[in-house]
């Protein structure tokens, strides 16, 4: 038996792409979810409110220090059950990997937030602007586009981190290529075709985010 | 209340699995960092070019496929099976020490130019010019990153689970979430206490490093702020 076989290969990889658009999928929700919910954290972050603001500290650095693995697993087996929730492997997923990024695109946000000199938010306070015109009009203008590159890298970071999910059941790129090696007893291929799809995908990808980071 | 013994002690068993693999994985990351992080600076572009593959290999693909590659597929490919426990190492160690070589890298390349050119001047060999002059300040400048890195392999090593590790987080996924259905806000709450205080561990340990490694300069520790790119 030959280690690769193009035909083998050939045939199992229409179930792979097919994966990899759960996979990217997962990827874009994922990454909407941490985008929006980094920059929720991070405002209110800013506001200081007593008791969320401890709250909130507590939870981004628990999340940032632990693994993901263990998140989805809280999540699926003690959060939703004690809710009385039955929710999809797939939003499971999404939801995990979108909070726990959050914590990671809100300290991003946060560094970006200060960097915009004082003197700006001065002159909006002068111009006694309402405070979401100073977020919306003044803040997030300037800061948000400084830190996109550190955002770009960290949306690659959750397309490579969504094969963790099939822990729980989800059918992603390495869900599929272990189903088609279990069929037929071959792993040569399927797992690395597996990593070809990765790095095809993801490798372009930083590529981007550094020409960003240049250019900047 | 009653069962809370026995979680303890089931997570207690995964403890050392997950020490051992997070130890092993950063004595190979810190290796492959340094090694790999002065090939990229080699001046003969194949010796970079060939160390760049190794660099974009690891941190383009899924540090998951890696692992499957590893334990499922090497086997087949030389017809040796790693211990799952081995296997989960190299991978932590190959995965981490692509991205620490950028830190290296990044680190060095930071360094001013003058005092390269200062440790040239004064007529120092290429070899003392790094022992001496740029690697103790780029040292200083790595170690905060590598801080992340290290905590980021510790959470990675969650992933062992898969392959059948018996370290913290598949104690608590296999043993104790099918036997104590009703007190998975305990067991859980100890997983994340767990790796809570291994990642202080390592922050603890890497800022007497950098104490020690600015005071040698006669600086200040510089402490940045965590996290701000993935590394």
């Amino acid at each position: 038996m030959p280690l690769w076989d193009w035909n083998y290969a050939w045939s199992i990889l229409p179930d792979l792409l097919l994966a990899l658009v759960t996979t990217i999928e997962i990827t874009i929700i994922g990454s909407v979810i941490a985008l929006v919910l980094g920059l929720v954290f991070a405002v209110l972050r800013r506001a200081r409110i007593p008791v969320l603001d401890q709250i909130l500290w507590a939870f981004i650095e628990v999340v940032r220090s632990t693994p993901l693995l263990v998140q989805v697993f809280f999540l699926a087996f003690a959060v939703l059950p004690a809710l009385g929730l039955q929710w999809s492997a797939f939003v499971i997923g999404v939801v995990a990997l979108g909070v726990h990024y959050a914590t990671y695109t809100s300290e991003v946000y946060r560094a970006g937030i200060e960097a915009v000199p004082v003197g700006q938010w001065e002159a909006a306070t002068a111009l006694s602007l309402p405070s979401t015109r100073v977020w919306i009009g003044v803040v997030l203008p300037q800061a948000v586009p400084r830190v996109l590159p550190a955002l770009g890298n960290y949306v690659i970071s959750m397309f490579k981190e969504a094969p963790l999910l099939l822990a729980i059941g989800v059918v992603e790129v390495v869900n599929a290529a272990r189903e088609a090696g279990s069929q037929t007893f071959r792993y040569v291929e399927p797992y690395t075709l597996a990593g070809v799809l990765f790095l095809l995908l993801s490798y372009p990808a930083s590529l981007l985010v550094r020409r960003l980071e240049r250019n900047r | 209340m009653t069962t809370l013994p026995q979680i303890v002690s089931g997570l207690a068993q995964g403890i050392p699995f997950t020490v051992v693999a997070t130890v092993g994985g950063i004595a190979i990351t810190i290796v492959l960092s340094f090694v790999a992080g002065f090939l990229l600076l080699s001046p003969w572009r194949g010796v970079r070019f060939a160390t760049r593959i190794y660099v974009e290999g690891f941190r383009g693909t899924s540090e998951i496929v890696q692992l499957f590659w590893i334990y499922f597929v090497l086997p087949i490919l030389v017809g040796y099976q790693l211990v799952p426990l081995v296997a989960g190492i190299v991978v932590l160690g190959l995965n981490h020490g692509a991205y620490g070589a950028e830190i290296v890298r990044g680190a060095i390349r930071s360094v001013p130019r003058a005092q390269y050119e200062g440790a040239v001047a004064l007529s120092l060999t290429p070899a003392q010019r790094m022992r001496r002059v740029l690697f103790p300040q780029a040292l200083v400048e790595m170690l905060p990153p590598l801080n992340n890195l290290f905590i980021q392999l510790l959470k990675s090593s969650a992933i062992l689970a898969l392959i059948t590790v018996p370290e913290v987080t598949r104690q608590a996924r296999e043993v104790l979430i099918p036997n104590f259905g009703d007190a998975t806000f305990t067991i859980f709450g100890l997983v994340f206490l767990i790796y809570l205080v291994l990642a202080g561990l390592i922050t603890l340990v890497m800022r007497l490093l950098e104490r020690w490694a600015a005071r040698r300069l006669g600086r200040r520790p510089l402490r940045e702020r965590r996290v701000l790119e993935p590394v």
